[in-house]
């Protein structure tokens, strides 16, 4: 069609007049973050991941200068999100497009990547379909149906539950947590003896933890969103009885991060978690993160974010090593595929076919260590790929 | 001397000679063609920009002609936004017809919604207007099956317009698209507002008891511009879609009915032009302070709504207009 | 059965009672001053971290956090009412919307500098945590707690407004300001100190909140949206109203969350809806 060849041609002019209007020493790196709004703080902490990495590791690759653009989607808001990649692309010249703190807003992005041909590198968004929206999105943190489902198998195989209670928050996250989990747990021979839904912007649990106490399950499983609501929900299961060793607690590994742990105290004894990070992981390559993280960042602990962000500028480095400062976006996700390095979380690699992520998911409890409570791994799921990726949903 | 109580044709007169083309607005709609020339890197934003403004000034003849306070109005942004993209997975992806028929959708819940609206005033109005939007927002959560939930719905995929023009990663399209229809909502709602159907709603704003009075009851005209604004800004929603292919539930979020009352009063309620010039500044001023600072940004815009609050009580234009009649005199 | 409905009715009247202290200061100062203060939410979170601070950086009891949570969002609350808003009480409600709609922004803004984007955790004293078992059933003793502060927060409010010399200005003041001025009673004082009230009221809720729903720089904005339903559903200027809607509400939201879970965060809406068109000044407001 006519049409279509004219504004291939535009959009490939547009292109070229503005890379050639930047230098051809540096790689532009647009970071789409939502910094400010209620995901302020994974933001920030992606962010600060994404800055100790180019700390330790200089700005210089390939001879190249390493440059980052950021942009705020104030999100969720997948419509800025995609503006903003095009903005991106058309105004600033990136070579790559990064970040990606929720999953509307990879899906909104996903288009300009490929209309563009630009890498597009997903540090935290966790849904499965994320990497099947573009042929030039890589993934470097993790799926949830990726340590849910290994969970759920887990759960029955080795922590001794034949029955199990879910409660997820109602949105998307929480959707893809309880399916998954559920899957895994009920291939393996177990049952889910109730499923409830919590409101996603939740202020209190009371109902929904007295529900799951009259039907007196052997364990609970939960998902909800990071922030406030996972102390508020330890609680409310320790004020009506709800704790191990009588009743099992399962959860995502966000439910037991430092200050849900620090906000809980004796509440969260016992409480078995999945995940891909665990802050508190003695390997020298963690230990040595952690510390560089807190030093930098006023003592605030690396999280799931932080290593997304970390991890990712890695992909990116080591990419450009490999393509000796090629950045377009073909060469780039080539160089990607297949390629696995040592992470301060455990070996990781992109799998080359979904070039999504695959890495060891851990099952972690929180036990007493030196007078403190923290997360202590308690078994490990080697070299876990996401299950969903070419299944029917 | 034509007696003026009864002398219709000099109250005609009047309305027409207000709705005149002032120089300001032959002005502006010269100007909003400079982005295609001097920003060209800017026209997404800008079609975005547009529909903001589109949905500023569906506002607008509720909040500033007849008075109705809403923090809920992104009910009918979200829904015309959802409609659109759900008519283009029934395999219709015509643009322009998806468009009258998403806003036709929206007048249509809006028509049913007044009822209930014009039934009510002051501080229960408006919290009728933000529980309605709430209870829509988490309908359209419930229902993810249709609406895709968080992740938004997916394959949404619109035709190009006309047949012949696709939707560039410039934007070169869809700020056209966008424009054109501002357009043509403008002028529909320069004819509602400088009309007696306009003026009769000011009247209703003022003084609401005494309207019946002179022969005007209110409810039923109040039913009508709450019914057009509801479609116009399920125009806007729809707009949305078509212009990023994309829908989630963020068109349906309290933060939108809220920027969007604030772009408003920010330009000036009650002027036409308000809303339109609110958004332009509030959107271009969000981009540009989120650019230098995409962490604390919004301390700026708050600071830049305080100072327009003291220094220009009546919005923006309400202050231009001020200053434009002190130096004609 | 009925001791699992106990429970959950009481839970609800806990976090009805949070809502209230949260609430009842904007019910007065919007049903007095008709004066829009939506930046309510942000003297709540500023009560939340001074209590925050005080606990953590001076190292004194949570007990003695809260009057300073209390008196800490006073002081701002009548600094701004002085400065700032009593500029704004004839510039008509939209202005007032937007002034401090801008002064949330800064105020969130501000949070987020000081205290950065993570969840606040706030250490509270070992007698309070934990539950005990009255009549049978497992109360949680925060909650005990929280319904304790609130009842007096309740007394003290009703008897200052029926027993007092001022009380009874205010409530003067509240039903005709015009008189009211004309028969000499000095409004704009009694304005300034109610406004400090509300807004110290505000700051206790915020600081009692941390415990039960976490505190970071969102809360300004996200508990907005719960203390207007309140002071809708209760009507302007009323404590009483404030009360039984905020008891209505907590207790609403958790029975309908336990009986039918499916209706989620619809149940509080609705009910409010229902409510204002039935009711359309509240339940006992007066205009």
């Amino acid at each position: 069609m006519p049409t279509r060849t004219t504004l291939a041609l535009a959009v490939a002019a547009g292109l070229t007049w503005s890379a050639g209007a930047q230098a051809q020493e540096t790689v532009k790196i647009g970071v789409i973050l939502p910094y400010s709004g209620p995901f302020a703080d994974a933001a920030n902490q992606l962010d600060a991941g994404i800055k100790l990495y180019m700390q330790q590791n200089g700005d210089m690759v390939a001879g190249k200068k390493v440059e980052i653009v950021r942009k705020d989607t104030g999100g969720p808001a997948p419509d800025v999100a995609k503006r903003l990649a095009q903005e991106l692309v058309v105004r600033d010249g990136v070579d790559i497009i990064a970040g990606f703190a929720l999953t509307p807003e990879a899906l909104g992005a996903a288009d300009v990547a490929t209309q563009a041909k630009k890498l597009m590198v997903v540090m935290n968004a966790a849904t499965s379909v994320v990497t099947e929206k573009s042929p030039y999105i890589v993934r470097t943190s993790v799926t949830i149906p990726q340590v849910n489902y290994a969970f759920g198998k887990w759960a029955f195989e080795k922590g001794g539950v034949k029955q199990a209670y879910t409660l997820v928050a109602d949105y998307g996250p929480g959707h893809d947590a309880e399916k998954s989990f559920a899957k895994g747990f009920t291939e393996a021979g177990g049952t889910v003896v109730g499923a409830d839904k919590t409101p996603v912007a939740n202020p209190d649990f009371s109902a929904f933890v007295q529900r799951v106490k009259d039907a007196n399950p052997e364990a609970v499983y939960i998902f909800v969103p990071g922030g406030g609501q996972p102390a508020a929900i330890g609680k409310a299961l320790s004020e009506r009885g709800l704790t191990p060793p009588a009743t099992k607690i399962f959860g995502q590994g966000e439910l037991t991060h430092p200050e849900a742990l620090e906000s809980m105290g004796e509440n969260a004894r016992g409480i078995i978690t999945t995940f891909h990070y665990t802050l508190e992981r003695e390997d020298p390559l963690n230990n040595a993160f952690v510390e560089a993280y807190r030093g930098a960042n006023n003592g605030r602990s690396p999280d799931l974010f932080s290593i997304g962000g970390y991890d990712g500028m890695h992909l990116i480095y080591e990419a450009l090593e490999k393509t000796k400062g090629d950045a377009s976006g073909d060469a780039l996700v080539e160089a990607a595929k297949g390629m696995s390095w040592d992470s301060p979380r455990g070996p990781i690699s992109i799998d080359p076919e979904t070039r999504d992520i695959v890495q060891n998911v851990y099952i972690r409890e929180v036990q007493e260590v030196g007078g403190k409570l923290q997360n202590v791994i308690i078994d490990t799921i080697e070299n876990v790929k996401d299950p969903l990726h070419g299944a029917s949903n | 001397m034509a007696d003026p109580t009864t002398d219709r044709s000099g109250v005609h007169a009047w309305i027409r000679r207000q709705g005149r083309w002032s120089a300001f607005e032959i002005a502006f709609w010269i100007a909003v063609f400079v982005p295609f020339f001097f920003f060209p890197t800017y026209l997404t934003l800008a079609s975005q920009i547009a529909i903001a403004a589109l949905f500023a000034l569906s506002v607008d003849l509720i909040l500033g002609y007849a008075g109705i306070i809403t923090l809920g109005h992104a009910m009918f942004f979200g829904l015309g936004a959802y409609a659109a993209g759900l008519l283009t997975k029934t395999g219709w992806g015509e643009p322009l017809s998806g468009l009258l028929l998403s806003g036709l959708f929206v007048a249509l819940v809006g028509f049913v919604v007044s009822f209930v609206i014009v039934r009510v005033q002051h501080l229960a109005q408006l919290m009728i207007t933000l529980g309605l939007g709430l209870l829509t927002l988490e309908l359209a959560n419930a229902m993810s099956w249709l609406t895709g939930g968080t992740d938004g719905l997916q394959g949404v995929s619109v035709w190009p317009i006309f047949g012949t023009f696709d939707y560039d990663l410039w934007g070169y399209t869809a700020y056209s698209y966008t424009l054109a229809v501002l357009f043509v909502a403008v002028l529909v709602a320069r004819r509602i507002v400088h009309s007696s159907f306009g003026l009769s709603l000011r009247g209703i704003r003022e003084n609401l008891n005494r309207m019946p009075a002179i022969g005007a009851p209110y409810q039923r005209r109040l039913q009508v511009i709450y019914t057009i604004s509801a479609g116009m800004a399920g125009v806007a929603g729809a707009l949305l879609t078509q212009t990023t292919s994309q829908v989630a539930l963020d068109v349906l979020s309290f933060q939108r009915s809220a920027d969007v009352v604030v772009m408003l009063i920010l330009g000036g309620t009650g002027r036409l032009y308000g809303g339109i010039i609110g958004a332009i500044i509030f959107m271009v001023a969000r981009d540009q302070l989120a650019g230098i600072n995409p962490q604390y940004w919004y301390f700026w815009i708050g600071i830049l709504l305080m100072i327009v609050v003291l220094v220009m009580p009546k919005g923006i234009l309400g202050f231009l207009a001020q200053l434009w009649e002190r130096v004609r005199r | 059965m009925t001791g699992n409905l106990l429970i959950v009715l009481f839970d609800g009247f806990a976090f009805g009672m949070l809502l209230f202290v949260l609430s009842v200061g904007l019910s007065v100062t919007l049903g007095l001053m008709n004066f829009v203060n939506l930046a309510h939410g942000a003297f709540g979170m500023l009560g939340g971290y001074l209590a925050l601070v005080v606990t953590r950086e001076a190292g004194l009891s949570f007990f003695l956090a809260l009057p300073a949570a209390f008196l800490g969002a006073a002081a701002v609350g009548i600094a701004c009412e002085r400065t700032l808003f009593r500029r704004l009480y004839r510039s008509g409600e939209l202005n007032q919307v937007l002034f401090t709609v801008g002064l949330v922004f800064v105020a969130t803004a501000i949070a987020t500098f000081a205290f950065g984007t993570g969840q606040q955790p706030i250490q509270i004293p070992d007698v309070l945590r934990g539950s005990v078992e009255i009549g049978g059933l497992r109360l949680g003793i925060y909650r005990i707690f929280l319904i304790l502060v609130a009842l007096a927060v309740t007394a003290a409010l009703v008897f200052g407004l029926e027993f007092t010399r001022f009380g009874a200005k205010v409530r003067a003041a509240v039903d005709n300001q015009r008189v009211a001025q004309g028969l000499g009673i000095d409004v704009d004082t009694i304005f300034a100190i109610t406004f400090a009230l509300g807004c110290g009221l505000a700051g206790l809720g915020g600081a009692l909140a941390i415990e039960i729903v976490g505190l970071d720089p969102t809360f300004a904005f996200h508990y907005l949206i719960y203390v207007l339903i309140v002071v809708a559903v209760g009507g302007l200027g009323s404590i009483g109203g404030s009360f039984l809607a905020a008891a209505l509400l907590g207790i609403g939201d958790v029975a309908g969350k336990y009986f039918v879970p499916e209706l989620g965060s619809f149940l509080i809406y609705l009910l409010m809806v229902g409510v204002l068109f039935w009711r359309p000044l509240g339940l006992f407001g007066k205009r």
